[in-house]
């Protein structure tokens, strides 16, 4: 397996699966077991789906880019949209009583719970996010970075 | 793997018996239309058997949710039976675990509605 591959995808839920399906392959790959496995691959599926539906809405003419790539000790994807931006400081927590019943606002919480450290980079117009999963290290809290 | 819903009646209860992903698309789209469809024919006591759901994202998170809300809201009540380790682990970590009313075990579960 390549240890590096980019994709341009549409603004579609194929889309979604694709990112899901490569992110599993490359989480196998680098060595995690199946339920990091299956955690990485749930965090890329919640990155997409908010490219594809909050970031591009849906629009035909943006696409979404996936990078995936091992580097041996970590396992690095990077999920970027054409949308209007994302401010991560603004999402409300799904925690929250006043959120706890909402039927939605729940993706970016699952990526932070998944990986060990999520960035998020506007990229005007667009955002782009970095999830980061080390080889070998139990879970922890995730470090996060905005620039 | 795509989802699918079938239902029976239990003593009065509509057990749903699902299977495969609930995801965003068509795996939500059939939770919703299946709640709604009994609600509409005035089913408000419901089982979910999640027992043969490999899957589950923040969509079909969220469906549950709305799902638990909108029969609460008709007076009814919605249940969750089965939980794979996986689903477990979802609603914990979303502090979802103790809203839902959820058993293991079916007969238990039906005699538990009012």
């Amino acid at each position: 397996m390549k240890n590096r591959v980019s994709y341009t995808l549409d603004s579609t839920l194929d889309s979604v699966n694709k990112a899901e399906s490569t992110a599993a392959q490359f989480a196998a790959g680098a060595g995690f077991n199946a339920d990091e496995q299956d955690n990485i691959a749930m965090a890329v599926r919640e990155a997409a789906v908010n490219a594809v539906l909050h970031g591009n809405a849906h629009d035909p003419a943006k696409k979404v880019f996936l990078v995936c790539e091992s580097t041996g000790d970590a396992l690095v994807i990077t999920v970027t949209d054409q949308g209007r931006g994302l401010d991560p400081d603004c999402i409300p927590d799904p925690l929250s009583p006043e959120n706890l019943m909402k039927g939605s606002g729940r993706g970016i919480f699952l990526i932070r719970a998944f990986m060990d450290e999520v960035r998020f980079r506007n990229t005007h117009p667009g955002t782009e996010i970095t999830l980061i999963k080390h080889v070998g290290r139990r879970p922890a809290n995730a470090k996060e970075e905005t620039t | 793997m795509t989802m699918k819903a079938s239902t029976r009646q239990v003593n009065g209860v509509t057990v749903v018996d699902m299977s495969g992903r609930i995801t965003l698309g068509e795996g939500s789209v059939i939770l919703r239309d299946t709640v709604r469809d009994l609600l509409g024919k005035e089913q408000k006591k419901i089982l979910l058997n999640l027992g043969d759901v490999t899957y589950i994202d923040s969509s079909g998170i969220g469906e549950l949710v709305s799902a638990f809300t909108s029969v609460r809201n008709q007076g009814g009540e919605l249940k969750l039976l089965n939980l794979t380790k996986k689903v477990h682990d979802l609603l914990q970590i979303t502090k979802l675990y103790t809203v839902f009313d959820i058993k293991d075990d079916e007969t238990a579960a039906v005699g538990s509605f009012k």
